[in-house]
């Protein structure tokens, strides 16, 4: 039976077992829009803002592990969901977002809502199509998705003219795929995983760098496995927080900019460095050329680009992190002393011990470290956490107590404001049952606010936290310490909204909370009120995300205390 | 360093773009490019003539790889190299001189390819350090000179 490409469209979506849609209508796309309203396989979330559709999508990914798929108009929906489309990219998201395209005859012409779409979305996705003709369109639905998955994921845009929507052909989809330009490494080999092992039964001093890779690729349980048996000290970057567990006894915490002094002491004192699907960014290692002047490098990750990209590689590995440690672990447990370490673990013990993460507690003020060492405790150890940009991010991923991988939804990478709201609801559309909560700033929840009436119309209550100090509070911390408390243009103390007002208008319920002991009696409302809830927490204005490493310093010139600036 | 790579990629919409939009982003040089379809077949040849020390090639490869369309990154150091160049002279400047320049251009596979009542057209087909060569002499002793280059072919040996 002959089709039409919308019809293939959604006929696709259900072949790929799509259980939700994040999108917004318009012109170009409403063919497909008009087959989606047949349908009943799968749920489409109306998003206010094709910026928030796509961060909902993300969101979701990120909290099911699933291709998040997201629907736009050509032109300005499709520029629309570009910070969406480029914030998946950076952190290896699988998603695949389609979008609508005026007619392959208009196209060229300046028509009305036409943009070079597949042009603006090239540098930011890890392939993209133009569909041309009716009868590639499934095939490249099924590659899209393929792609979006498998390797190094990363989302996919598929872009579709209007009169390819309407345009027959039968359809057939394609039930396997092999792509002949596509072939991504999954085992490591044999060889480079035994040197690799033996140089980590010499090293004196080694330690496993735990990347968003190792999320990605489900290593967790197997890493926590090597991590408890061979007593390796191990460092986290931000987009692997909860891969160990937080009270893990050979956890040092997050590395990087405001990662815990030990953490950094360990990268910089290493003699070895075993980074698990993590990329060596610029956050993470400071100035490069002081960057772990002692140690060889351990690099395992899908993508051969990154091995060697920064450092200098003694070891390379590529393939999945999950499958390598697979192959690796019995080699490594076989006549391992873990006795060898102990004088490494001890100094790094002392480190944590002289320079523990910590912030001066306050009863007259609420400090923003309480808030969140708080919400840990009160919430289900399962909750959600997902975060705007900034301090309250850092502040998140420094001191929440996270438990299981995929807890933590942030950008990482492309460090978008705006992102953790819709993010969150996405999260809670793929996770009903579990708890979600945004950790945002009075800056960052603004960018994307309209979402809560999406929240209200598809009963997706979440919880936002906005750690509000009235600036555009990582900036401001910057102007402090490195442009003599200029502080321009960040002090929001002017141009609040009243978050409880606005959260209602839409639907939601509004806290204020200008008193510690305010927080738990609205926490738990805001978790029992069954609504997007904001909780609009009054923090100390001038705190500090300490320690940190000064922007292109070397890791071990951190400062730690605020005199220390 | 100058270095010649040669890349096999899929003949699809947009892969040109791809291949030049990945130096642009990461700030690799392209000193030369060529294309054209390989026949009998859905793929395309690209040879590319690029700059950079041996850290920056091995990116550069990698990066290449990564596209999704590319098949195939041919490095060596053993390619057969060949590009042409097209010199205009105006003819009164080398109107006494044409047995010599029809010599000249013969010790790089060339020979004069056209003439009308204002220029003398050269094309010569040469490993692309000879072509080098070849246009610093006929600069040295011509001047007004137009040149075309068209960039580098290579085919492993």
């Amino acid at each position: 039976m002959k089709m039409t490409g919308a019809r293939i469209v959604i006929e696709s979506l259900i072949k790929e077992n799509v259980e939700v849609v994040f999108g917004y209508p318009g012109g170009a796309i409403m063919n497909v829009y008009d087959e989606l309203y047949k349908q009943d396989k799968f749920k489409h979330i109306l998003a206010k803002h094709e910026q928030g559709a796509v961060h909902m999508a993300d969101g979701y990914a990120r909290a099911t592990g699933k291709v998040g798929v997201a629907m736009v108009t050509s032109g300005p929906g499709l520029t629309n969901a570009v910070t969406g489309i480029a914030t998946a990219y950076t952190d290896s998201i699988p998603m695949v977002v389609i979008s609508g395209q005026v007619p392959t005859t208009a196209i060229g012409t300046d028509a009305f809502q036409e943009v070079d779409a597949v042009g603006v979305t090239r540098p930011i996705t890890k392939h993209n199509f133009l569909v041309k003709d009716v009868n590639d369109l499934a095939f490249i639905i099924k590659e899209a998705f393929y792609l979006a998955k498998s390797g190094r994921p990363g989302p996919v845009h598929i872009d579709i003219p209007k009169d390819v929507t309407v345009a027959k052909t039968t359809f057939n989809y394609p039930e396997k795929i092999e792509l002949k330009t596509y072939k991504p490494t999954y085992k490591g080999n044999k060889r480079a995983i035994k040197r690799a092992v033996e140089a980590i039964k010499k090293a004196k001093r080694p330690v496993f760098y735990i990347g968003g890779g190792s999320v990605l690729s489900g290593a967790s349980e197997i890493i926590r496995e090597i991590v408890k048996f061979t007593k390796i000290p191990s460092v986290e970057t931000l987009m692997a927080r909860g891969v160990l567990k937080y009270d893990c006894p050979y956890l040092y915490g997050m590395v990087g900019m405001h990662g815990t002094f030990s953490a950094n002491m360990a990268m910089n004192d290493a003699d070895l460095i075993i980074s698990l699907g993590a990329r060596f960014d610029d956050r993470v290692t400071g100035k490069i050329d002081e960057f772990a002047k002692n140690a060889d490098i351990v690099h395992i990750d899908i993508d051969p680009s990154q091995i060697g990209k920064v450092v200098e590689t003694k070891y390379p590995i590529v393939g999945d992190v999950k499958l390598v440690l697979e192959e690796m672990m019995p080699l490594l447990f076989d006549g391992i002393d873990t006795e060898r370490y102990k004088e490494w673990r001890d100094i790094l013990d002392r480190y944590q011990e002289l320079y523990p993460l910590k912030y001066a507690d306050s009863d007259e003020v609420i400090k923003p470290q309480w808030v969140i060492e708080r919400t840990g405790h009160l919430v289900p150890e399962n909750a959600i956490i997902t975060t705007d940009v900034g301090q309250h991010q850092m502040w998140a991923a420094q001191f929440y107590p996270f438990t299981y991988p995929r807890q933590l939804i942030t950008s990482g990478g492309l460090g978008t404001m705006g992102f953790g709201f819709p993010a969150a609801l996405g999260a809670k559309e793929g996770m009903k049952e579990r708890v979600v909560i945004n950790f945002t700033g009075d800056g960052s929840i603004m960018m994307n606010i309209q979402e809560v009436l999406a929240g209200y119309k598809y009963n997706l209550p979440v919880v936002n936290i906005i750690l509000n100090n009235n600036y555009l509070g990582m900036v401001r911390q910057w102007q402090t310490m490195f442009y003599e408390d200029r502080l321009s243009e960040t002090d929001l103390s002017d141009v609040q909204p009243d978050f409880v007002k606005l959260a209602e208008s839409m639907g939601g319920i509004g806290f204020r909370v200008s008193k510690k002991r305010e927080f738990e009696k609205a926490l738990k409302e805001a978790i029992k009120s069954k609504k997007v809830a904001f909780i609009d927490v009054q923090v100390d204005r001038r705190e500090d995300v300490l320690p940190m490493v000064p922007p292109n310093s070397p890791l071990k010139n951190m400062l730690v205390f605020k005199e220390d600036k | 360093m100058k270095r010649v790579i040669s890349v096999i990629v899929e003949n699809e919409h947009g892969v040109l773009a791809r291949i030049v939009n990945m130096f642009a982003a990461r700030g690799y040089n392209i000193t030369s490019l060529t294309v054209a379809p390989i026949p009998n077949s859905e793929f395309s040849r690209m040879t590319i003539m690029s700059e950079g020390d041996p850290k920056v090639f091995e990116q550069i490869v990698k990066q290449l790889y990564k596209l999704i369309p590319v098949y195939k990154v041919i490095e060596s150091d053993d390619f057969i190299q060949k590009e042409m160049a097209m010199v205009k002279f105006p003819l009164k400047e080398v109107k006494n001189n044409l047995a010599d320049i029809d010599a000249i251009a013969k010790c790089y596979n060339g020979k004069i390819s056209n003439v009308n009542d204002k220029h003398i057209v050269v094309s010569v087909v040469d490993r692309p350090d000879r072509i080098d060569n070849f246009l610093k002499a006929m600069s040295v002793k011509y001047k007004n000179l137009e040149i075309v280059r068209s960039g580098v072919s290579v085919i492993e040996r």
